[in-house]
């Protein structure tokens, strides 16, 4: 029998750990609170206060409290899950935590007030509508364990795909699996990601790179947050089985350092892998070795851009480079590198765990699996949603996200971040997938979805994100480094009452002009806001510039003075 | 303007010998953490020990938001930009805030009480609008609160 702590020798071995670790928590109950995203709002408090509570109460021998990633449902933070059935406490604070203590964990008693919309009925996780509408794949283990505790993740069967690969699977078959489950990359492109893996490892180099990208740097995008904060070893697992597919022995994860969790949990679990010899040489007893390395952002949107990263790592200014050649052929050093998403990696053991076909039969035609989304702006149940592939953004926003406080009507949602689109309400039943989103001028990105509503100004939101891009180009390339800050002065000019209708048919113009001539993704898609808005909100445009109104009550140089004062007391 | 000391700076290039030019953002991560900033004496010492042109340096530290060649205030105050607080108003939480301190974006104040900074976005959006006074959120923050928060931090 494996010792805790010590190094596992083999996938046997790890069964055999995993095995002894659930019999050890038999009847043990468990207490989970979020220690991630919650923290923002008292979680550490609250955690405390719940350790002091069970140990007053005597309670140490069957009740553990752990500090898990994200429950999702952020807009009841912070948020506490007690096991056995999974009761759902919101809005806690340290001077509940008695009654929870007493009422709950001791008694099994609902208390109504910190149930979902202080519905008794909803107490249970299964009963609230925000979960029962999702599937959790990828998130499954979010919120389950605690994420500094490698122990945690063995017990609920992580790494036990890569203990397959690596004993009982060559290279190429892996990357036949990927393939054949039709997995397309969770960074924004979509492009797919075992057929990215196959040209890499067609091209010649001496060495191949492995390269995570988690510089989640898209406004109102927090998914790969989640994941690294709450399930680092399924990252870290992915990115394994990616390495000994594509037979590399050295990996990168470039995290965006205003994700100070993310980086102290990956940090904790890379060294906590390479104790238990999951990383480092001969992993699992085989003859594959692979070290990964945490690289630290430094606050340069353009960096989340593949070329732009690997010129990062190279310790240079984040500038994108020409692309052909592709990393795949050509990248860090020279030499041929994967850059794939946190979320992708985190795909990886799904895949493998249940194998490449099964899991191509979930999501629609041309996207398989599930896909996370990041669901804040004007809604209810503002969290972490993880759906099918070809869920509408109906189901999204009202079945999961319980629809838009104070009753306002949906407007649009805002899909992909700066690169992306807004959705109008036409569009509701619109089946999400990486080409449908692509038709109706939006993209999937990397999953961030701010839903609007009447009193969100659509010209405001298109100048919000050009402006983002204007300040974040890189200003290597014209088109980007100049288009960006034109497209910005005459949304000024529009959103500030001087614009004019031939002002509509510029942006238009120099806006293809930038998508079409820009070097990289940046430049390529910084159009997008202001494309779609053109076309599906062209009214609300000419309102600005033909009637010199603001529809939504927002640009306040086309407000009267009365209503300006009353716009910037309610905000 | 007194002396740096340039010790510190010594020590970081211990810990990440042998240095290339891989390191160049590593290793002016560390020295910020180190000083705070990235004081131009420890730069020149930096680019003659690793052998890296201080121009590179330079080059890398001017691109990335990160890095600041001045000295920071004691406490940094960070709007966030992000869409959800976007949406939900944050321009006027920027405008109080810049009132307040009587600075812009990217300035310090003239006693180092606080340096102003935005940033793209915090990640926790359903708290938008969003202010973070170094480690500490506040969330579904109003004009009137401002004041409040600030006057926690000496």
């Amino acid at each position: 029998m494996t010792e805790n702590g010590s190094r596992i020798a083999s996938p046997a071995d790890l069964s055999a750990r995993r095995e002894q670790l659930i019999a050890e928590d038999v009847g043990i109950r468990r207490i989970l609170v979020c220690s991630t995203g919650c923290l923002a709002i008292g979680a550490r408090e609250v955690e405390a206060a719940f350790r002091e509570g069970v140990a007053a109460a005597d309670l140490q021998g069957e009740v553990q409290v752990v500090a898990t990633g994200c429950h999702g449902l952020c807009a009841m933070a912070p948020v506490v899950v007690i096991e056995p059935n999974d009761v759902v406490y919101g809005r806690n604070r340290i001077k509940y935590v008695p009654d929870v203590i007493e009422q709950t964990v001791k008694s099994g008693e609902i208390i109504r007030r910190f149930c979902f919309g202080r519905d008794p009925e909803m107490a249970h996780l299964g009963d609230i509508p925000f979960y029962a509408h999702q599937t959790k794949a990828v998130l499954r283990n979010v919120g389950r364990v605690d994420p500094q505790q490698i122990d945690d993740a063995i017990q609920r069967g992580v790494y036990e795909a890569a203990g397959q690969v690596l004993t009982s699977m060559e290279p190429d078959e892996v990357v036949e699996e990927i393939i054949a489950s039709g997995l397309r990359g969770r960074g924004g492109g979509g492009f797919p990601a075992g057929l990215k893996w196959k040209i890499c490892k067609e091209s010649p180099g001496s060495t191949t790179y492995l390269i995570c990208n988690a510089d989640e740097g898209d406004p109102g995008a927090f998914m790969d947050r989640a994941l690294l904060e709450g399930d680092p070893h399924s990252v870290l697992e992915g990115m394994i089985i990616a390495a000994y597919a594509l037979e590399a022995a050295k990996g990168f994860i470039y995290v965006r350092a205003e994700y100070p969790i993310a980086v102290e949990h990956i940090r904790i679990a890379i060294e906590q892998a390479h104790e238990r010899g999951l990383l480092g040489p001969d992993i699992l007893g085989s003859n594959f070795s692979l070290d990964i390395e945490v690289r630290e952002g430094a606050g340069a949107f353009v960096c989340g851009e593949e070329t732009a990263m690997i010129a990062s790592l190279e310790g240079e200014r984040g500038m994108a480079r020409p692309k052909p050649p592709y990393p795949a052929l050509r990248g860090y050093l020279g030499q041929p590198t994967i850059i794939n998403n946190v979320e992708t990696f985190a795909n990886v053991p799904v895949i493998i765990g249940q194998g490449g076909v099964k899991f191509a039969e979930s999501g629609t035609e041309g996207s398989k699996g599930t896909k996370i989304f990041a669901l804040a702006g004007q809604v209810n149940n503002t969290g972490l949603v993880e759906v099918p592939m070809g869920a509408t953004i109906r189901e999204i926003v009202f079945d999961v996200g319980g629809g838009l406080p104070k009753k306002r009507e949906f407007k649009a949602v805002q899909m992909g971040g700066p690169s992306g689109g807004c959705v109008p309400a036409s569009y509701l039943d619109l089946p999400i997938d990486y080409d449908s989103l692509r038709e109706v001028g939006a993209i999937m990105g990397s999953g961030g979805m701010i839903v609007m509503d009447e009193t969100t100004c659509i010209v405001d939101i298109a100048r919000y994100f050009i402006s983002f891009c204007a300040e974040e180009s890189c200003g290597l390339c014209a088109p980007c480094r100049f288009g960006t800050v034109r497209l910005k002065e005459i949304l000024d000019r529009i959103c500030g009452g001087r614009g004019t209708i031939d002002d509509l048919n510029d942006l238009e113009r120099l806006a293809e002009v930038v998508q079409k001539t820009s070097l990289c993704g940046l430049g390529q898609t910084a159009p997008n806001p202001v494309l779609s808005t053109l076309r599906h909100f062209r009214d609300e445009y000419l309102a600005h510039v033909a009637d010199r109104t603001c529809p939504a009550g927002v640009c306040t140089a086309l407000l009267p003075e009365k209503e300006v004062a009353t716009a910037a007391k309610e905000g | 303007m007194s002396a740096v000391d340039i010790g510190p700076a010594l020590d970081v290039l211990d810990d990440l010998a042998p240095i290339n030019h891989g390191h160049v953002i590593p290793l002016l991560q560390a020295i910020q953490d180190r000083y705070g900033y990235l004081p131009h004496e420890v730069l020149l010492e930096v680019s003659e020990q690793a052998r890296i042109p201080a121009s590179h340096l330079y080059g890398v530290a001017t691109f990335y938001a990160q890095f600041h060649l001045e000295e920071h205030g004691r406490h940094t105050v960070r709007v966030c930009k992000g869409t959800a607080c976007h949406v939900r108003g944050r321009q006027i939480i920027q405008e109080a805030v810049d009132e307040e301190l009587g600075i812009k974006p990217g300035q310090t104040t003239e006693d180092r009480r606080f340096t102003l900074e935005t940033v793209a976005c915090l990640g926790t959006c359903f708290l938008a609008p969003v202010v973070m006074v170094d480690h500490d959120y506040y969330g579904t923050v109003n004009p009137d609160k401002v004041a409040e928060i600030l006057a926690g931090y000496e």
